[in-house]
């Protein structure tokens, strides 16, 4: 043991550290007497400990000192002090990776491991095997499968982790030990049980069968460890997530026994799994519900812990499951770990009525400060949720909201209460003005750039619409002044958007532009010189097309655009109208809300569906030539489900062909499908030119055929189209089991469901954040009104989704959001025509006995405004 | 968040495990997962996170930097057992618990820093039977001590104290 450090120190109290002042080359000096004889166990034994202290305060070894002091170490083998050899033990793994030649210690390892003290042989196995690489583990490999089935608990258990860590390194020697493991397996000692249950599982786990028949045998014959029916329950369901297995499978039921468990870790383990399974009926949550239930008033905070977050997951999706723990819910809103508070009381946020959200906003608000900033995320998420069910809380919500804005935290947690607020405001007109105000105090002192640049772009977009915009235009240039250069170039933009709207804050923000011109940043001076000209024409289209809207290109498209144009350089200009289109973005699916908040995955751009079909099109011969992809519409389905050939087809517009690409499966497993192709049959003029075929489709692998189209050039009003479509395709039957097919085939073909070529085929949805300014920028040289009586049409609700799938455009300004109790309405709708026309829809609704639509189209074409209007009569 | 709704199938149950002063400076420390703060600064700024949100309250549970910790404070000590988001807290809490009873044993229920710092080498024997690289090796306190086998030659003041006590 270690020796009582000199006097003073001990007299100095608790506050004083034998080791605070270690010097690592004092330490290395001392290491000296591991050479002297006889061995002073007490001595060497504290010296080591320092080492081993030193390494783990992360003070940093040369490999020749570490190799020095490793080499000294080596000598104390020959001690039989049995905490010095553990000592020794230790050094040698906490060495392995700073040291060189650590491998002489095998044979004194290999001895301990074999010999009769049992207290060693575990602990050397395991430093053995950290310093073992796979051309020696064969040398060792007879020992190790003797000391996995070996009957000291200590010595099997420390075999098996072994065997665990290495199978990273030696996959295909530690598999041989199969066998053993499986003994192993069976043993009485729990750990034993648990560590051979582990390593069978990582060496079989990508082979299906084995682990449902490994299931099976210890489902059946059942454990003793809670440890090992804990990874059970995880196999097996992730089991029945791959195979998609229903909930009547005979792993459902196992999970669901193991709610009955003697042990609380094995019942919690398998409430979360049930909670976590996709699918999940509410009555199949119920058992799990009322085990956590139990638990929220455990005396262990951990479990209460564990209970209501798993809870706050099920109220996510089902919060009519959980009402039942409402009040023991409420219980833990008190709760003096306040993770736990937060949790139940985002948890009845979401499953409690309108009328306890104040009571509960005020509750949380009374500690908020004090729980982390994963929690205040949490917290903002539920909020956020909470203001898209009761629309009408949103003052309450706003107040709590600014005030966290002020508080101090982190980028996420202040991300989190921006985004929420800017939802609400969308979702609220009346919060508008309030919500800008905070936003705007806000970024007066805001570090983070990302949320600075977002809001100014949203003040862009809505200052300028309020009542009173010029009270904005002191937070924008107050940015301009101070703020680096991202924040500046937006506030630039954000300004020119106050210009070109209300004319009379032109003046003014002409002599702010001024200003910037002088600006030390180049994007920013550029930007402020742009702007200015834009300004200074007075032009309301100008300032549509060139201020409010902008590009409407998808950006990876643009990019791939250029380089092209600069590797073939050419007299014409280069032309924006050949860039596709980007997709409008689909409402982005609603983040989990959950308490697993920093995921620490970098965000990529991902390219968009378009882009990628492009770039697969362009693939192929037959398709060079065609211009860039317009449109992909979504996949549709052209056989029933569970047919014996699943067939659907992503329809691709280019500016004067169509592409249809055809999905196919085959679901047979005794037939191999040859040269497939889809036959069109047009009622129309549009031109079959070429098809594709799938050479091969074998069982379950889909393949793609594709046939081209030409869109009828004369008669350019003819959009819509039907084809019949028949599968044809040469049959070889093959052994299911083999998949070898027979030598010959024979000519088959299948009917398919017909496909519709539509208006909305035609049109790419665009956003115009300001569709007024694009109105007039487009101008009235082809409008045209007619007006429509929808008589089958009952609601607004149901006209407006109707026009807005029929005609394939982006409803702009929210105008796709009709208020309650109207009875009138105006929706707004964005898109290009194929060719690159802009074409803006106005669609007066009035809701009588039914639907009467008023429909105007503005298009920068005449063809086009009369395609749609022919379309919608 | 990626969709991981389920837990994958793992013996690795164990992020780290730390024990900190009532200051917040490391005593002993060891993470099991290499990718997880890989660096000593990283490990360090982790640490300092969990002591400042969890010293002034006695919690036992926390969520941090989307880790979950258990924790467990004795004296001027701070223990603490760290694991992923979809960990079974429980499982944590088993390992918590272990670590601590055998502590406490070996430093007869002096679980404080100076006697711990005395007792150093046995600390560290303590967490290798405990946690090997992530994975736990033992959770009966009883059976660590046997492996650990180790005997705190105790001072005659500490001796007397101790027989006093009885």
């Amino acid at each position: 043991m270690i020796k009582k450090f000199d006097k003073k120190d001990e007299e100095s109290g608790s506050g004083s550290n034998p080791f605070q002042h270690l010097e690592k080359s004092a330490v290395l000096q001392e290491a000296r007497i591991f050479n002297e004889t006889p061995i002073n166990p007490r001595r060497c034994l504290h010296i080591l400990t320092k080492i081993i202290y030193l390494l783990n305060q992360g003070e940093h070894f040369g490999t020749t000192e570490a190799t020095e002091a490793f080499f000294a170490m080596t000598r104390l083998f020959q001690s039989n002090d049995q905490t010095l050899r553990r000592m020794c033990y230790l050094t040698i793994k906490e060495m392995a990776n700073i040291s060189e030649d650590v491998i002489i210690v095998t044979s004194s390892l290999t001895k301990d491991m074999t010999g009769k003290e049992d207290v060693y042989r575990g602990p050397a196995i395991r430093a053995l095997c950290r310093i073992t690489d796979t051309t020696m583990l064969q040398a060792i490999e007879r020992y190790m499968k003797q000391a996995i089935v070996d009957k000291v608990p200590s010595v099997s258990s420390s075999a098996l982790v072994s065997s665990l860590h290495m199978v990273k390194m030696s996959y295909d020697v530690v598999k041989r030990w199969v066998n053993e493991a499986q003994e192993a397996a069976s043993s009485d000692n729990i750990m034993v049980q648990y560590h051979a249950l582990g390593l069978l599982y990582h060496l079989r786990k990508n082979d299906r069968l084995a682990v449902t028949k490994m299931l099976n045998k210890f489902t059946k014959s059942g454990l003793k460890s809670p440890f090992a029916y804990c990874m059970l329950i995880r196999i097996a369901s992730k089991l029945l997530d791959e195979t998609e297995g229903g909930h009547d499978s005979p792993l459902f039921d196992f999970i669901e026994s193991c709610l009955r468990n003697k042990n609380e870790m094995v019942v919690y383990e398998a409430a979360s799994a049930i909670v976590h399974m996709p699918n999940c009926t509410a009555r199949e949550l119920a058992p799990a519900v009322s085990v956590l239930q139990l638990f929220c008033s455990s005396p262990k905070a951990a479990l209460r812990y564990a209970a209501v977050r798993t809870l706050n997951k099920v109220a996510m999706k089902h919060p009519s499951a959980v009402t039942a723990c409402n009040l023991d819910l409420e219980n833990l809103i008190t709760d003096s770990n306040r993770s736990i508070a937060t949790l139940a009381i985002t948890t009845l946020l979401k499953t409690g009525s309108e009328s306890s959200v104040d009571r509960l906003m005020k509750q949380i608000s009374s500690f908020v400060s004090e729980i982390s900033d994963e929690f205040k995320v949490v917290v903002v998420q539920a909020i956020s949720a909470l203001c898209q069910k009761y629309p009408r809380k949103h003052s309450v919500m706003m107040n709590f909201l600014s005030n966290m804005l002020r508080d101090d935290g982190g980028f996420e947690y202040k991300r989190a209460i921006v985004d929420c607020i800017i939802s609400i405001i969308e979702e609220n007109p009346e919060s508008k003005e309030t919500g800008l105000a905070h936003l705007c105090e806000f970024i007066e002192d805001c570090e983070h750039t990302v949320l600075a640049t977002k809001i100014l772009h949203l003040l862009g977009k809505e200052g300028p619409r309020t009542p009173q915009p010029s009270k904005y235009i002191r937070f924008i240039f107050n940015r301009v002044v101070l703020e680096s250069e991202a924040v500046r170039a937006a506030a630039v933009s954000a300004l020119a958007k106050f210009g070109a709207q209300n004319d009379d804050l032109l003046p003014s923000v002409l002599v702010l532009m001024q200003r910037c011109m002088m600006d030390s940043d180049d994007e920013v001076r550029d930007r402020a010189t742009f702007y200015m000209n834009v300004l200074q024409q007075k032009q309301k289209a100008l300032n549509a097309a060139y201020i409010f809207n902008g590009l409407s290109v998808s950006v990876p498209g643009l990019e791939k655009s250029l380089h092209q144009y600069t590797l073939e350089p050419s007299e014409k200009p280069f032309d924006i109208k050949s860039v596709p289109l980007a997709s409008a973005p689909i409402t982005e699916q609603k983040t989990e809300i959950a308490p697993v908040a920093t995921s620490k995955l970098p965000e990529k751009l991902a390219p968009s569906r378009q882009d990628i079909y492009q770039s697969q099109l362009s693939g192929i011969p037959e398709f060079q030539g065609l211009g860039p992809l317009f449109k992909s519409s979504e996949p549709v389905q052209l056989t029933e489900a569970e047919t014996e050939y699943v067939v659907r087809c992503i329809k691709h517009t280019f500016s004067r062909h169509m592409v249809f690409q055809f999905d196919c499966t085959n679901t047979l497993n005794d037939q191999l499908l040859q040269k497939v192709m889809v036959q069109m049959e047009p009622s129309e003029a549009y031109e079959v030119m070429h098809c594709i075929p799938a050479p091969n489709l074998p069982y379950s692998q889909p393949g793609s055929c594709y046939t081209l189209v030409r869109l009828p050039d004369d008669d350019p009003t003819a959009v819509s189209c039907t084809f019949s479509c028949t599968l044809k395709y040469l049959v070889r039957d093959c052994d299911p089991n083999t998949g070898e097919p027979d030598d010959d085939g024979y000519d088959d073909e299948y009917v398919l469901e017909d496909l519709e070529v539509t208006v909305a085929d035609h049109i790419q949805k665009v956003l115009k954040p300001n569709f007024g300014a694009a109105w007039e920028e487009v101008g009235d040289e082809f409008e045209k009104e007619e007006t429509f009586a929808l008589a089958s049409v009952r609601t607004l609700d149901e006209a407006v989704g109707n026009i807005i799938s029929f005609l394939g455009m982006q409803p702009c300004e929210r105008s796709d959001k009709v208020p309650e109790n109207k009875n009138s309405h105006v929706l707004f709708l964005s898109g290009v025509f194929r060719g690159g026309h802009d074409t803006l829809v106005r669609a007066r609704l009035a809701l009588a006995d039914g639907v009467t639509m008023q429909v105007t189209v503005r298009s920068s074409e005449e063809t086009v405004v009369d395609v749609i209007l022919a379309s919608v009569g | 968040m990626t969709a991981v709704s389920f837990q994958e199938p793992s013996l690795y149950t164990v992020k780290a495990a730390f024990i900190l002063d009532n200051d917040g400076n490391r005593l002993v420390s060891k993470y099991y997962d290499p990718e997880l703060y890989p660096s000593l600064k990283e490990q360090m700024s982790f640490e300092r996170t969990v002591f400042s949100k969890t010293h002034k309250a006695d919690n036992e549970i926390a969520f941090l930097e989307g880790m979950t910790i258990v924790y467990k404070s004795s004296i001027d000590l701070f223990i603490y057992v760290v694991g992923s988001a979809q960990e079974n807290e429980l499982m944590l809490m088993s390992v918590l618990n272990c670590l601590f009873d055998s502590l406490s044993h070996i430093l007869r229920k002096n679980v404080e820093r100076r006697c711990l710092l005395d007792n150093m080498d046995g600390v560290f024997l303590v967490f290798d039977e405990v946690i090997d690289g992530g994975v736990i090796l033992e959770s009966d306190p009883q059976q660590v001590l046997l492996k650990v086998n180790y005997r705190v030659l105790q001072s005659a003041k500490e001796q007397i104290k101790w027989s006093i006590l009885k």
